[in-house]
């Protein structure tokens, strides 16, 4: 019965899309309220029955009733609850559920708290969500419905792939998905006001919440994943240029882009079209990562045992949404009233510069994602575009975005001087250079593209707090006045300091971590030392231990540093019997910024074992600096709460904070 | 500045980014892209050695063997042909005999691929009709982390 009702309740949101889909935009023709206000409660009822569909599989999961096809081919009674609960989208049918859950979500937060908006274009916007929205619905329930029954139940499921069976699968898919669906709701905005042939910098006032919203995410949920699978998969990788991971980058990249613009539209009332633009952009990038990722175009070990029918919807959607959106934005663009041109040397110039420059990294990374797909249906040669290409397009194209991220923020708004902002800025220079020299006297003869690298991470993070001890005129006055200042100053302001510091953290941990990583990858066997870095690993012993659906071979490591005794180290190898398959669990040992990193491989036959140590410096850093980044959006949200200024009425005003 | 030339300044500072952009890309593809073979495929194309490649097939049964310090040497291959692979390190969690493979190296003067990279990618319900089919697309076994489709589709 479980199961049945969560079909049924999916399709009574699909059915309740469709009344979404179509009714407001008639209300907002005749300019009827009643029928506009309607997609209010659509959309509200669609979350809940969206969200009772997926709570009633998360509970056929949690009960094991194995004659559900979902259930059964991906959990096992013996499986830890955590996991009953994760594994729910673990799997392409549950994870679909929830990509649309979230979206129901965001619309019904669109219409619970979109007060402020005008009636018609919160019509607009809640229809072109039920679009989307609706369009899913049938995806999931046409070709991946996870409440299909078997005839005849199985006494045990197949289990959850065991690489999944960790807590990173609680946290990265829901994180990405809000990030990913997030973006809707700009998407739905920009064709909203495309739709209305109407947008001014309250438009982007309303927006830029939301994509803030989105960006913290996604941003956090990039990151979780790497970090996941930097201890997950052994072998101390954390980023792989992949495509499945460039499928989530680029839509960071393009939303990135997008809040920029948004500001310069808000403040500014200029870049108006290509804010639209960015927008559809942003979601579109967002409708083909989970193409890539989905339709098994990719994943092409399994590609056979998907079901063609279903890349093939997800295409067609894919198609619909992207071609009808960029065709009415070429419909309807020039007629959109445009914003002034401005000076190239200022607030807006830069931002620009900004924009310019994530979109072309964002284009080589779709190049380069979509160019092996595109070959092989040509000419049916297969490649491979990994880790050099991006290294040789990606990261040109992000030094020069780099060097200029410090100027931005010192750049006053219409007219700016450059000189002016170089002499601000000449502490920050001069602890680059310090930074520099520093590493390469002390490096005298390594590499010397690492010690540029941190001289620009240390640019870019000095640059974020010069703008800061500029604004509070910090050492210039006294303390106690520079405190004042610091508390007054808007949040935005924090925010940006802490987001852009957080590029510079996040670039000191690549370059560390790639440059001065060592290891130590051999056989070995009990009582025998491994020196790492200067560390003393010494194996102890092996020794064998049941989990709850697993068996596991435990190495433990006494590990010195200088003769002092540190934690051990106890590094895992689980073998999973109902999937014949085995995980590695790699130990990890913090210190500070750093870590000591150690997994198992295989065991040889006269008792000794395969093992990778690695010592990664300061490798922390690069998950710190997105946390960093995420934090900075977060103050930045928090500070639209107490923006005034708008030219509204004060009771508008009320509602708007009320609204955010 | 007249309004024409800073739109001259914008385009023109928007059309220099994108050609060097461009001019990034076409140098990378030529310098970076790596092509994929099955065993067949590289003795019919007659792949010199020292040129990089990614070899896909599958692990012949009985083939692997493990040497001194990590040293291993499996042949991969693909109904007709097979190729004999020499890797040193620890192979993936997922890499077995018969299971799908993928390894990225060189051939050697002796016609051994001496691989650098080893990944493998499957799960206990992959199994492949036809060789060829198996490796119509190359795999990335790290997929599998991220909730892909197929471990639970496939049937």
């Amino acid at each position: 019965m479980i199961a049945e009702a969560g079909h049924y309740a999916l399709v009574l949101a699909l059915g309740l899309a469709l009344i979404q889909s179509v009714v407001p935009v008639i209300g907002a023709r005749r300019g009827d309220v009643a029928l506009m206000e309607m997609a209010r409660s659509t959309a509200l009822a669609q979350l809940l029955f969206v969200g009772a569909s997926f709570t009633l599989l998360t509970t056929l999961h949690v009960m094991s009733d194995f004659s559900v096809v979902n259930v059964f081919e991906n959990s096992h009674s013996a499986k830890p609850l955590i996991y009953k609960i994760t594994g729910v989208w673990g799997n392409h049918e549950g994870s679909m559920l929830l990509w649309v859950s979230i979206l129901a979500l965001f619309g019904a937060l669109v219409a619970a708290f979109g007060n402020n908006l005008p009636a018609s274009l919160r019509a607009h916007v809640l229809a072109v969500q039920a679009w989307v929205a609706g369009a899913f619905y049938l995806f999931i329930l046409l070709t991946s419905n996870p409440f299909a029954r078997i005839a005849q139940p199985p006494i045990e499921g197949r289990d959850l792939n065991p690489i999944l069976q960790d807590i990173g699968l609680a946290v990265h898919p829901p994180m990405l998905y809000l990030g990913y669906v997030g973006f809707s709701i700009s998407f739905s905005f920009a064709v909203a006001a495309l739709i209305e042939g109407r947008i001014d910098a309250a438009w982007a006032r309303w927006v830029r919440p939301w994509t803030l919203v989105a960006w913290i995410f996604l941003t956090l949920g990039i990151a979780m994943g790497s970090y996941w699978a930097y201890y997950e998969l052994g072998w101390g990788g954390w980023w792989f240029w992949d495509p499945v991971e460039n499928a989530s980058l680029m839509p960071w990249l393009a939303g990135t882009a997008l809040l920029h613009s948004a500001l310069v539209m808000e403040k500014r009332n200029a870049l108006k079209v290509w804010t639209i633009l960015l927008s559809i952009l942003t979601f579109s990038l967002s409708l083909l990562g989970t193409f890539l990722v989905r339709s098994g175009v990719l994943t092409s070990v399994h590609a056979f045992a998907t079901d063609p029918a279903r890349g093939v919807f997800i295409l067609l959607i894919l198609c619909v949404f992207i071609g009808g959106s960029l065709s009415l934005f070429a419909l309807r663009a020039p007629h959109l009233k445009q914003g002034g041109l401005f000076a190239p040397i200022s607030r807006e110039g830069a931002l620009v510069l900004n924009n310019l420059f994530l979109t072309t990294a964002c284009a080589t990374v779709f190049v380069g994602t979509l160019y092996p797909l595109g070959l092989e249906v040509l000419t049916s040669d297969k490649i491979s575009v990994g880790a050099p290409f991006f290294n040789l397009t990606f990261a040109p194209l992000f030094v020069p975005l780099l060097v200029a991220v410090p100027f931005g923020p010192l750049l006053p708004w219409k007219r700016g001087d450059l000189l002016a902002a170089a002499q601000r800025l000449t502490v920050a220079g001069i602890a680059a250079l310090l930074a520099i020299a520093v590493l390469l006297a002390w490096m005298r003869g390594g590499p010397v593209l690492a010690p540029l690298a941190i001289g620009l991470a240390v640019w870019v993070i000095a640059g974020a707090l010069t703008d800061f001890a500029e604004r509070t005129g910090l050492f210039r006055i006294p303390p106690s006045v520079s405190l004042r200042r610091a508390r007054g100053l808007p949040r935005a302001a924090w925010g940006t300091m802490f987001a852009h510091a957080g590029l510079g953290v996040a670039l000191i941990g690549i370059v560390c971590e790639t440059t001065w990583n060592s290891e130590y990858i051999a056989t070995m066997k009990p009582e025998q030392v491994a020196r790492v870095a200067g560390y003393e690993l010494k194996l102890q012993g092996l020794t064998q231990r049941q989990g709850p659906n697993y068996r596991e071979t435990l190495a433990q490591f006494a590990v010195s540093l200088d003769g002092q005794p540190l934690p051990a180290m106890t590094p895992s190898k689980r073998s999973f019997a109902t999937r014949g398959m085995s995980t590695t669990e790699a130990a990890l040992l913090t210190r500070g910024a750093s870590q000591l990193y150690v997994s198992l491989g295989d065991a040889s036959a006269d008792g000794g074992i395969a093992v990778r140590i690695y010592h990664k410096p300061l490798v922390l850093l690069i998950w710190w600096g997105p946390v960093l980044m995420a934090f900075g959006g977060m103050l930045s949200l928090s500070d639209r709460r107490l923006r005034v200024g708008a030219p509204k009425p004060a009771r508008a005003i009320r509602k708007l904070q009320a609204a955010e | 500045m007249t309004r024409k030339q800073r739109r001259l300044t914008m385009i023109g500072g928007s059309l220099a980014v994108l050609a060097v952009a461009a001019a990034l890309v076409l140098n990378a593809m030529r310098d970076s892209i790596v092509f994929f073979s099955t065993p067949s495929m590289a003795a019919e194309k007659q792949i010199p050695p020292g040129k990089r490649f990614r070899l896909g097939g599958l692990v012949q049964p009985g083939s692997l063997v493990r040497g001194e310090n990590l040293a291993v040497s499996f042949s991969v291959a693909d109904g007709n042909t097979t190729l004999p692979v020499a890797y040193k390190g620890i192979l993936p969690d997922l890499f077995r005999e018969g299971q799908g493979v993928v390894a990225e190296g060189a051939l050697d003067a002796s016609g051994t691929f001496r691989a650098d990279t080893v990944l493998a990618k499957h799960d206990e319900t992959y199994m492949p009709k036809e060789v060829a089919d198996a490796l119509k697309k190359q795999g990335h076994w790290k997929d599998d982390y991220a909730a892909k489709p197929g471990q639970g589709a496939a049937k």
